[in-house]
């Protein structure tokens, strides 16, 4: 059950490589097989397993702020106040 | 595979988005290069506090000469090294406004030392936001104040040397030694929990100025993989190992009154 996930602008990504060192789940790669229009490898979520926990270091750590992150609310949280469920995408 | 914002979950919600403060183009800073990050902790400082509609920033020259173009707050270019001269005219007129410089250590430690040794000195009302990266961006890696002894640059070739060049100034031990400042601290980019805590020294400084306490500065340790000829990640590093033993992080002057705000 995935508990959190990221989207990376690929257009605003440079590829600088910090992201997938400080990922603590290692599921950001660099695509050294894609360029996006700017000629950088972009960094992208490679997450067969759901592992990502939606943690947000890597959205601190990005310095052209292109990682937006997600995360599945938490149950009790949820419960005790209903408006969250809501707030959602 | 690539993680569109329409295919996450609809249970999930947003954590982490963009702040509002930073504008949606593009920066033209190297890959990897903090200045990024220290834009993005200074936009969300304004978010946090509700700053944006009154804040104006005065961009310095160097590599951030184009800050006023990131934000989505009123801004204005300053001649090189005389932002914290303008931010005090802007500051005097306009009393209710937040007024921050963005300056680096090109800027504000070579060519702007007298501007920002006597804005501090009179106690001017402003922040400075102090980006330290030991070496001058823009112009091509050329040796500047801070860059440290033995350190090789494009007009230093052999290492900084004593002799020649003195030594490097910490800026933020100096200032802090003037009466008319508020708040002064070095913070460091290097890592996430660093960054964290200079996020919140911003929020500090920042409120420092709306509760007119006098001069705040938050210095910045940065990186410069371009100019210091190595990949993005060992940038970081290198901060860890060279710039924090001579440049310490810690609160070089906090007013009594900071603490308890």
């Amino acid at each position: 059950m995935t508990s959190g996930t990221i989207s990376i602008d690929q257009e605003r990504c440079k590829g600088c490589g910090l992201c997938p060192i400080v990922c603590p789940q290692h599921v950001i790669k660099i695509a050294e097989d894609q360029l996006n229009t700017k000629g950088y490898h972009p960094a992208q979520l490679i997450d067969p397993e759901h592992a990502c926990t939606g943690c947000a270091i890597c959205s601190l750590i990005c310095p052209d702020v292109c990682i937006t992150v997600f995360r599945e609310p938490h149950r009790a949280r949820m419960a005790a106040v209903p408006e969250l469920s809501k707030e959602v995408i | 595979m690539v993680t569109l914002i329409e295919d996450v979950p609809a249970t999930m919600q947003v954590v982490y988005q963009r702040p509002e403060s930073l504008s949606c183009v593009s920066t033209h800073y190297c890959p990897g290069c903090t200045h990024g990050i220290a834009h993005r902790l200074l936009a969300e400082a304004l978010d946090e506090l509700g700053l944006r509609d009154r804040t104006i920033l005065v961009a310095p020259v160097g590599c951030s000469v184009f800050a006023y173009n990131y934000f989505e707050v009123d801004g204005c270019e300053a001649a090189h090294g005389r932002a914290p001269a303008m931010a005090t005219g802007l500051k005097r007129v306009q009393p209710d406004r937040i007024v921050v410089t963005y300056q680096g250590d090109g800027d504000l430690v070579s060519i702007g030392a007298a501007e920002i040794l006597h804005a501090a000195a009179r106690g001017e009302n402003i922040t400075t936001i102090f980006v330290n990266n030991a070496v001058y961006g823009m112009t091509g890696g050329q040796m500047a104040p801070t860059t440290l002894l033995g350190q090789k640059t494009t007009s230093s070739p052999f290492g900084r040397n004593v002799s020649s060049s003195g030594y490097p100034i910490r800026m933020s031990e100096l200032l802090s030694q003037l009466d008319g400042t508020a708040y002064i601290v070095r913070r460091s980019l290097h890592d996430v929990a660093h960054i964290r805590k200079a996020k919140k020294a911003i929020v500090t400084a920042l409120k420092a100025q709306m509760h007119g306490l006098g001069f705040s500065m938050v210095e910045l340790l940065s990186s410069c993989p371009t100019n210091w000829g190595i990949p993005a990640d060992q940038a970081l590093n290198w901060i860890a190992e060279n710039m924090l033993p001579y440049y310490p992080v810690g609160d070089y002057k906090v007013h009594p009154e900071v603490t308890t705000l």
